[in-house]
């Protein structure tokens, strides 16, 4: 049995999902083979090679595979599949795109959003925003899953030795083209590998106030996130949103600043090692899941605390 | 062009979910459902199109119980011009029959546009639409955030993990929407009353020849472990230790 883990990457640097991704693929057992699809991604098969548990690095490197788009990338791994039991990626929107475009392709069900594995067949995953765990039995003849990061702690990035294989395989259907990007840029650890983070919601009123979650962040080396209600009314970029349809964190320290707590925000902080609400309302819901709960104003409290640490 | 957009009935997003006592899945007896929120922002998305003169025709369909044509004719009442029903009765659908049925209404309508939601917050799946371009072979654009005409093709704009990244997808293709792609509209009373007239097709999976079947089996949902309930500190300083010398986080 042998385990194909599809790298998440932007041909210079591996993404730290890649490593949560082998962990859950270590947890099925079995030989664990990383494939590296883009365009001058040298860089990322080097990075994929020296995680532990890696046996081999496949690299696709072509132009076709340059943005990741899925009508390329899918048809690769669909031929590559075929050797392999299990085709892993994470759920990143990268994952999320492209896997069960693979999967439709083999004509085999995708599971989405592991959190757990209790056998080479059987997986946990959360439904219903994360009210409810399913355990999930899979027959398909090649298992096609992405894998929830926070469900699983990542390998190590150093002490493997992969070999690296090029894959001539070229596959470019001309029916998609990147355009461009943008790409928030910041200085705080990412959202959704920080061992702290400090959200904020509709409470703070506006953007130019998060500022004071920027300084209490920066005094805790935290990331910053934000509910969908800061993010609707515009006070931060919406790839700071946390919640079921944003982004899963699961950090030491998650403390929420002027979040009501809605269902869709819980499923995505609620397993967290350590909660703190800082918010007016004593009624918010999301005083019953955080540890520590703080009632007052965010405006005196947040700078007080900031001055604290 | 004509636009298809799938929509799907699912709990309520208010509802707080209760797994039923015997682990077969959730208790959904009784329990209000609605359109699922990214379909709703799907079918707007295809009604604004259809406003700036780019589509001609919105065929709206869903795959489900009877009962879901309560969420066609919303859909109808929102703007679509005609619905299809694919009964599958109490079925539990995978992503992949749902893509199978719907690339079988693609085959009939010949779209040049499908739009889905980018998930049902039900299953929290995120395949349907992306497992509907494999299977047609059109390209797509998920978790749209901007849909634009641009020469014969369209330029999507994705929310992507890092901020925002844009495509350009020859037609036909499939997109998914994000929240952030617009602000669904509220069906006024005339228009609910105009969608009781509007035309609504009901097909069956045989007469579509798709197997309802899925290649895994739920063994069992349990409720997730619960958190412990926590205290209520009444200053900033009390909080900090609380940090440093019980939770040791900080």
């Amino acid at each position: 049995m042998a385990i194909l883990v599809i790298a998440d990457h932007d041909n210079a640097n591996l993404f730290g999902a890649t490593l949560n991704t082998v962990a859950a693929a270590q947890a099925i057992g079995g030989d664990i083979h990383v494939l590296v699809a883009g365009q001058n991604a040298q860089p990322v098969a080097d990075a994929a090679a020296k995680l532990a548990g890696v046996g081999k690095v496949l690299l696709a490197d072509n132009a076709a595979y340059a943005h990741q788009l899925p009508e390329n990338v899918a048809p690769l791994v669909v031929e590559l599949a075929a050797n392999y039991s299990h085709v892993l990626a994470a759920a990143s929107t990268n994952g999320k795109n492209f896997l069960p475009r693979v999967a439709a392709l083999l004509d085999v069900d995708q599971i989405s959003e592991i959190i757990a594995v209790e056998s080479a067949d059987t997986f946990k995953r959360p439904i219903y925003a994360g009210n409810a765990i399913a355990t999930v039995r899979s027959t398909a003849p090649i298992k096609v899953i992405t894998v929830r990061a926070t469900g699983f702690d990542p390998v190590a990035a150093e002490g493997g030795s992969a070999a690296i294989e090029a894959v001539g395989l070229v596959k470019d259907a001309g029916i998609s083209s990147f355009v461009g990007e943008e790409l928030a840029k910041s200085d705080r650890p990412e959202l959704g590998a920080a061992k702290v983070v400090v959200s904020g919601g509709r409470g703070l009123q506006n953007g130019d106030n998060f500022k004071i979650l920027y300084a209490l962040a920066d005094k805790l080396g935290a990331a910053v996130g934000a509910s969908r209600a800061a993010v609707d009314a515009g006070f931060v970029p919406n790839d700071m949103q946390v919640g079921q349809t944003g982004k899963i964190v699961a950090p030491q320290l998650y403390i929420a600043v002027g979040i009501s707590g809605a269902i869709q925000h819980l499923a995505g902080m609620k397993d967290s090692k350590v909660i703190v609400a800082i918010n007016k309302d004593e009624e918010a819901p999301i005083f019953q899941v955080a540890d520590y709960g703080l009632v007052g104003d965010l405006f005196e409290l947040v700078p007080e605390l900031e001055k604290a640490i | 062009m004509k636009v298809l957009v799938a929509v799907k009935r699912v709990v309520d997003y208010n509802v707080k979910v209760r797994v039923k006592a015997d682990q077969t899945g959730v208790d959904l007896a009784n329990v209000k459902m609605s359109m699922n929120p990214f379909c709703e922002i799907a079918v707007e998305e295809a009604v604004r199109l259809k406003e700036k003169g780019i589509a001609s025709e919105i065929v709206v369909v869903t795959a489900g119980p009877a009962q879901a044509q309560e969420q066609l004719r919303t859909a109808l009442a929102l703007g679509a011009d005609r619905a299809v029903l694919i009964d599958t009765g109490t079925a539990e659908l995978s992503s992949l029959t749902t893509a199978k049925l719907l690339k079988a209404v693609v085959d009939k309508e010949q779209p040049q546009l499908v739009i889905l939601g980018k998930q049902a917050i039900d299953s929290d799946n995120n395949q349907t639409g992306q497992m509907l371009a494999a299977l047609t072979g059109f390209a797509q654009g998920t978790f749209a955030s901007k849909v634009e005409q641009a020469g014969d093709g369209l330029n999507v704009t994705r929310e992507i993990d890092g901020g925002l990244q844009t495509v350009s997808l020859k037609l036909p293709a499939v997109v998914t929407t994000d929240l952030r792609l617009n602000e669904p509209r509220y069906a006024s009373l005339p228009n609910i009353m105009k969608a009781k007239k509007k035309p609504l097709e009901t097909l069956t999976p045989d007469a579509l020849g798709v197997a309802v079947q899925a290649s895994y089996e739920v063994v069992k949902v349990e409720a997730p472990a619960g958190r412990q309930a926590g205290i209520k500190v009444k200053s900033v300083a009390e909080l900090v230790e609380k940090l440093k010398n019980e939770a040791k986080v900080i």
